[in-house]
């Protein structure tokens, strides 16, 4: 009797500890093609369960009050951030939005839902790349400097905390970011370890690039590189993109942009690489020429808008915003940014400065602040061959790397929600 | 409530005012100290003669259009989506749903006449059916059994039927309240209002003789309009936003009225 009891027992023992690792089924993520990850939607199965709504509150900030905003930007009144709060004591964290997004895009909405469910408070700031971000909250209305946009960002993270700290208790503060925003919190955290303001306990870097150059290098060459003839003849291939969703249409008898209908679209027929790696281009370019002509105008003008011209709310941008459009940020990088440095500085290189803009820049910091994690994806489609295998050695084990989602397309993955939620816990992945 | 109200509409006047004022000149004011920029449109956009640039619609009356466009933000900030707000703060969501089937349903008379004008036999058979089934099985439209079988909507209007027959966008208009839209579009609209209100006064007995019904049905339409439709003037933060919605309006019309 004894021996059965015992031979149970061994068995619910070896149950529990086995039963977990089985349950537990591998990663796994429908578009297997980098483009594909990065573009398309994907169906709600592969999506973390997250609430519908969450109880949030939009505000303002003005980090340079008596700053007047050009008529051209007649509507903008401030910086907006959100904050998703809990009813009692929690901590707190900070989420930096990617390249050209506001702090309610899709993804910082996703990012939002599932630290609330986790039982964060979150503050979300859009980039110091967003139009409104530069005419409100950049001290140098010259965004991609990371130095300067750190200072930025934790200038406006103090104002955002400053304006809800009666409606919410904080017990700690943490911080991450995706994309732009993902290398912007490594700044940020670094920032942090001599203003001391937060004292981030854990940050976490998502999909962030190891070399802001050679990743919009990259980003630049998809649009141009992609479209039959280049970037001359995007025209001609937006009109296309539209008769192919026509005939999309027609094929499938109704239309909309769910998850659900692209996949089943996507099974018919999958589109071809080049179409998606200039999709992903062209958004890229879009971000690129909103933040050009920001900055351009709110530094008096000579770049891609005339010096000393005044514009109001019914002036014509279209020209300004095809000129943006055919600017890489490549193009902004040595004919207005570099510029601007150099004659700060006479004896920097471009080289140097393009070495400045890096993760590799601070990787003494990375690689000895244990606090600091990073979550990345083998196929991401904005990082040069070896430089997620370079980060993954910089972080260790403190390195998630899923093989693949493409640049930030597997963020709503369930295992991946799981991932960040557990990195902030302070638990293993 | 009614000071605010007061102050909202006090404003709306004044906004209105500025707009009418102001020049609506397109081309920015020019000074002698402007100079031109490193990157010169003309340098950097190169396109193919008598081809339009991508983002490029034609939109002779822009500078109006962009005073509109700017009414439209104050007029949503100030007073549509406030009693947007104030409508979804009042009704349970289920409520607002069986609404907004409830007005679909009726409005399928639209995408009836429009596909019958088009020759669109399956389409116009399949909205005819989804009408029988949403008015029977789905209570006089409350619910939508039809979408549910699979048999989707068709939606055309008048607008896609002009553009069936080969008539082209004309120039590209912002509506007060109603938005984005272009001549032909706008043609449409009142086409189909003017059509969709003959033919409610002709049901015998209809709710629709009653006037004071009719102004509620037609208020309740537009805020629940207003409600699922989750565009926000100026949400985007991009500062072409106006060059963009242009350019979607006009591309999701040619590819509606392609279908």
């Amino acid at each position: 009797m004894r021996k059965i009891f015992l031979l149970v027992l061994t068995f619910l023992v070896t149950c529990s500890l086995v039963g977990p690792a089985v349950a537990k089924k591998p990663y796994f993520f429908p578009y297997v093609n980098p483009y594909e990850a990065t573009v398309m939607e994907v169906p709600a199965v592969y999506e973390a369960k997250l609430p519908e709504k969450v109880p949030t509150k939009v505000f303002r900030i003005h980090p340079f009050p008596e700053r007047k905003t050009p008529d051209v930007f007649w509507y903008d009144q401030g910086l907006e951030c959100s904050l998703v709060y809990q009813k009692d004591e929690a901590p707190l964290i900070f989420i930096i939005a990617g390249t050209g997004a506001r702090y309610n895009s899709p993804k910082m909405i996703h990012m939002q839902k599932a630290f609330y469910q986790a039982g964060y408070h979150v503050i979300s700031i859009s980039s110091p790349t967003y139009s409104s971000f530069v005419i409100n909250a950049s001290k140098s209305m010259l965004p991609g400097y990371l130095y300067d946009d750190a200072e930025d960002l934790y200038r406006a993270m103090g104002l955002a905390l400053d304006k809800v700290k009666s409606k919410i208790k904080v017990t700690d503060f943490y911080l991450t970011g995706y994309s732009l925003g993902g290398i912007q919190s490594a700044y940020v955290s670094l920032l942090d370890e001599t203003e001391k303001k937060f004292n981030f306990k854990r940050v976490l870097l998502v999909n962030p690039p190891a070399s802001l150059y050679n990743s919009v290098s990259r980003l630049d060459k998809l649009l141009d590189g992609n479209i039959p003839g280049g970037i001359k003849n995007l025209n001609v291939w937006y009109q296309d993109l539209l008769k192919s969703f026509s005939s999309l249409y027609a094929e499938m008898g109704y239309f909309d942009l769910s998850g659900d209908f692209i996949y089943k679209a996507y099974k018919r027929r999958p589109p071809r690489e080049d179409f998606l790696a200039s999709l992903v281009g062209l958004s890229f370019a879009l971000s690129s020429a909103d933040m050009m002509f920001t900055a351009d105008v709110m530094r008096g003008g000579g770049y891609i808008t005339q010096k000393n011209v005044k514009m109001n709310n019914s002036t014509s941008l279209t020209p300004y915003m095809m000129v943006g459009i055919r600017t890489g940020f490549t193009d902004y990088f040595h004919e207005y940014f570099y510029p601007y440095f150099h004659a700060k500085d006479p004896d920097l290189t471009e080289q140097q400065l393009i070495d400045q803009l890096s993760l590799n820049h601070i990787e003494k910091y990375l690689r000895s602040s244990k606090k600091i994690g990073l979550l990345h994806n083998q196929d991401d489609i904005i990082m040069e061959p070896g430089e997620v295998d370079y980060l993954h050695g910089v972080f260790g084990d403190r390195a998630q790397i899923y093989p693949t989602g493409g640049h930030c397309g597997n963020m709503n993955h369930p295992d991946v929600v799981r991932f960040m939620v557990n990195f902030f816990d302070g638990q293993e992945g | 409530m009614t000071e605010s109200i007061r102050v909202k509409i006090v404003l709306l006047i004044t906004v209105l005012t500025i707009l009418l004022l102001s020049g609506c000149s397109t081309i920015p004011k020019q000074t002698a100290d402007t100079q031109p920029p490193l990157r010169q449109f003309d340098e950097v956009v190169q396109i193919e003669d008598g081809a339009k640039g991508e983002v490029q619609v034609s939109d002779p009356l822009e500078g109006f259009n962009r005073g509109v466009y700017r009414f439209n933000y104050y007029f949503d900030k100030f007073i549509f989506l406030p009693i947007v707000n104030v409508y979804t703060f009042i009704m349970p969501d289920y409520a607002e749903d069986r609404v907004s089937n409830f007005i679909d349903n009726i409005y399928e008379f639209t995408n009836f006449t429009n596909n019958l004008l088009q020759l669109k036999f399956k389409e116009t058979g399949i909205t005819l059916a989804r009408f029988a089934i949403n008015t029977t099985v789905g209570v006089a439209g409350l619910w939508d059994p039809a979408t549910s079988m699979n048999i989707r909507r068709q939606p055309e209007d008048f607008g896609q039927t002009l553009g069936h027959y080969g008539v082209g966008n004309g120039p590209y208009l912002v509506l007060p309240v109603l938005g984005p839209s272009n001549l032909r579009d706008t043609t449409g609209l009142v086409a189909d209002m003017v059509a969709f209100n003959y033919a409610y006064s002709q049901v015998e007995n209809g709710w629709m003789e009653d006037n004071d019904i009719k102004l509620i049905f037609s208020a309740v339409t537009a805020v629940d309009k207003r409600k699922r439709q989750p565009f926000r003037y100026h949400g985007t933060g991009s500062p072409f936003e106006y060059d963009l919605v242009r350019t979607l309006y006009t591309s999701m019309r040619q590819v509606q009225v392609e279908h």
